[in-house]
């Protein structure tokens, strides 16, 4: 009886948390579907009654917002796309073979995924300046990718230490060559991974703030980030025009947020086999 | 014969896998920090920048650093955010990650969805949301604390004080970063067996002994872990900071040391001095990780 008290307790107070950790999503959406009268009122309304999407389409007309949209979407398909090869490549090579070199390379691995994006950032702008490359895609890219390889190769390694090299070994007996037996055994046992650090690398590429702000000084060359602060900025310039902010922020969020709930499972398998596996 | 041949493919195998990924890092991250590394040893400026020669000037920039009292204020200001953050964050993922293995199947769904959702929030989109909660005017925040009796916070501006200003830097840290704590906690709880969790039980252990002498002891990896990286992210808070400094006062005062560099590098065009500093941060963050580094290598030989 008592320990049943205590779960039905322990149950509301979970429940509780739920609302409070929600809510700011929650207010978000809310305040996105409200009309600004109601929003200029000093009572917040709690609920979004009278709900239209006028600020969507007022956050829409901001003509910046395709071009940007653009811009993102360009830079994280070549990011991940890029990533994912170089990262297999990678992994296979730590997790199928014993070289010299071998552990230094570990540990540039390890060590490079706590260098912080703004102890570079001077370097990476004079770096890209150099070539002509800032206010594109491919100068963005590239910085993108060798902050997402390593931690890709991380958990890509787990993920091909997982498949058993005998398996491999017994394909070759039956007479395919080693790549044949590589492609034909291993490689579709590696989809889960591939997967997973694929998701990996897009939430990385797609939320990233400040290396874009550093190589993407123009105005007309923004990622959705970059934008959806302007918007802010300009927005903030006069009154506070909230329910477009939001409207705003929730089409850069919402994506995100779906994607992420369908993959979530994937992602933290694969973080989980990563750091465990080994 | 054939044998020579498979063994000198083999050994120059791993190489030519490793090429691309060590070549985007090379470009991507060693030249950086090389640059940076040697420009933290000169003297560039705006004039550097305008293609006057860098002289070297070696550790002045860095004697200028360790004589600047607002730098060392700004190195306190990060190390106690820092470490209250982490702390924080450690102690309610924790908790809450204990919460999800005590409560029933519905509840436990509906917590993990709602810290799925904020997970999920990318920083800047998160960040509008949180100015817009704490608007000192029509902020969601400040109504409800108004509720409560005796509490005035009719427009208390949060932004405009260093200690409100970084209580509510640190809850919005704190709100994105406690769900990956829940959960990679959780993963670790749900691999303790039942059955020892029973024989505990039926020692007459109570809760708090079955916590400290079993609990804790077997997630102690995932919690050193997890909480390293807290300590590494959240030494270097940037966007989060630069939001909330756009939307209340940029004064120096409300800077940590991503947003100082930042202010170095970009406003006083002050390379050299900047490039020191980001030294300074790469040393303390390795120095911080390397006692996550060698536990993730001793795994690996393992």
């Amino acid at each position: 009886m008592r320990a049943r008290t205590a779960r039905t307790i322990f149950g509301a107070l979970a429940i509780v948390i739920a609302v409070i950790w929600v809510f700011p999503v929650y207010w978000m959406v809310n305040s996105s579907l409200l009309p600004n009268t109601t929003l200029l009122s000093f009572v917040p309304t709690f609920v979004p009654f009278g709900g239209s999407l006028n600020n969507f389409t007022a956050a829409l007309a901001d003509g910046e917002f395709y071009a940007a949209l653009g811009m993102s979407v360009s830079i994280t398909l070549i990011a991940v796309f890029f990533c994912l090869i170089f990262a297999f490549l990678g992994a296979v090579a730590i997790s199928r073979f014993r070289f010299r070199g071998r552990k230094s390379f570990i540990i540039a691995v390890l060590v490079v995924q706590m260098l912080p994006a703004e102890g570079l950032f001077i370097a990476q702008y004079k770096m890209v300046a150099s070539v002509h490359l800032l206010d594109s895609v491919i100068g963005v890219s590239v910085i993108y990718i060798a902050a997402v390889v390593p931690f890709t190769i991380w958990m890509l390694r787990g993920f091909v230490a997982g498949v058993p090299a005998d398996l491999e070994e017994a394909a070759m007996v039956d007479g395919l060559s080693r790549f044949g037996a590589f492609m034909r055994i291993t490689f579709p046992l590696l989809a889960p991974g591939l997967v997973a650090s694929g998701v990996y690398a897009f939430l990385q590429a797609w939320n990233e703030f400040t290396v874009a702000l550093v190589l993407l000084p123009s105005e007309a060359a923004q990622t959705l980030p970059l934008w959806l602060r302007g918007f802010v900025q300009a927005s903030a310039t006069r009154e506070t025009d909230w329910g477009q902010v939001m409207a705003a922020s929730t089409l850069v969020a919402v994506p995100v947020i779906v994607f992420f709930l369908i993959v979530q499972g994937r992602l933290t398998s694969g973080l989980v086999s990563g750091a465990v596996k080994g | 014969m054939a044998l020579t041949v498979e063994r000198r493919r083999t050994n120059r195998a791993p190489y030519l896998l490793l090429i691309p990924a060590v070549g985007i890092l090379l470009i991507g991250m060693g030249y950086p920090v090389v640059w940076q590394a040697i420009t933290s040893l000169q003297e560039y400026g705006l004039q550097q920048q305008f293609g006057k020669a860098a002289p070297f000037v070696f550790l002045e920039n860095y004697i200028e650093l360790a004589t600047n009292a607002s730098f060392w204020a700004v190195v306190a200001k990060s190390i106690a955010f820092c470490l209250i953050t982490a702390v924080a964050t450690l102690a309610i993922g924790l908790g809450l990650a204990l919460l999800m293995n005590v409560v029933g199947k519905a509840p436990r769904l509906i917590l993990q969805i709602a810290l799925l959702l904020a997970w999920s929030m990318p920083v800047v989109a998160a960040m509008t949301v949180w100015i817009w909660l704490f608007d000192r005017r029509r902020g969601a925040v400040n109504y409800l604390l108004d509720l409560i009796p005796g509490v005035d916070m009719n427009r208390f501006n949060w932004l405009e004080t260093p200690t409100t200003f970084f209580i509510v830097a640190s809850v919005i840290v704190i709100w994105m970063s406690v769900p990956f704590v829940a959960f990679s906690s959780y993963a670790g709880l749900t691999q303790i067996s039942e059955e020892v969790m029973e024989a505990a039980q039926l020692d007459g252990a109570n809760g708090w002994q079955r916590f400290w002498g079993i609990i804790l002891p077997m997630i102690r990896p995932v919690i050193a872990i997890v909480f390293l990286l807290q300590i590494i992210w959240d030494l270097r808070v940037f966007t989060q900071i630069t939001m909330l400094q756009d939307a209340g006062s940029k004064s120096s005062e409300f800077d940590l040391l991503g947003t100082y560099i930042f202010k170095l590098g970009t406003k006083a065009q002050d390379f050299g001095m900047a490039s020191a500093v980001s030294i300074l941060v790469l040393a303390i963050t390795i120095v911080l990780s390397w006692f996550y580094i060698r536990s993730l290598l001793k795994e690996d030989e393992a």
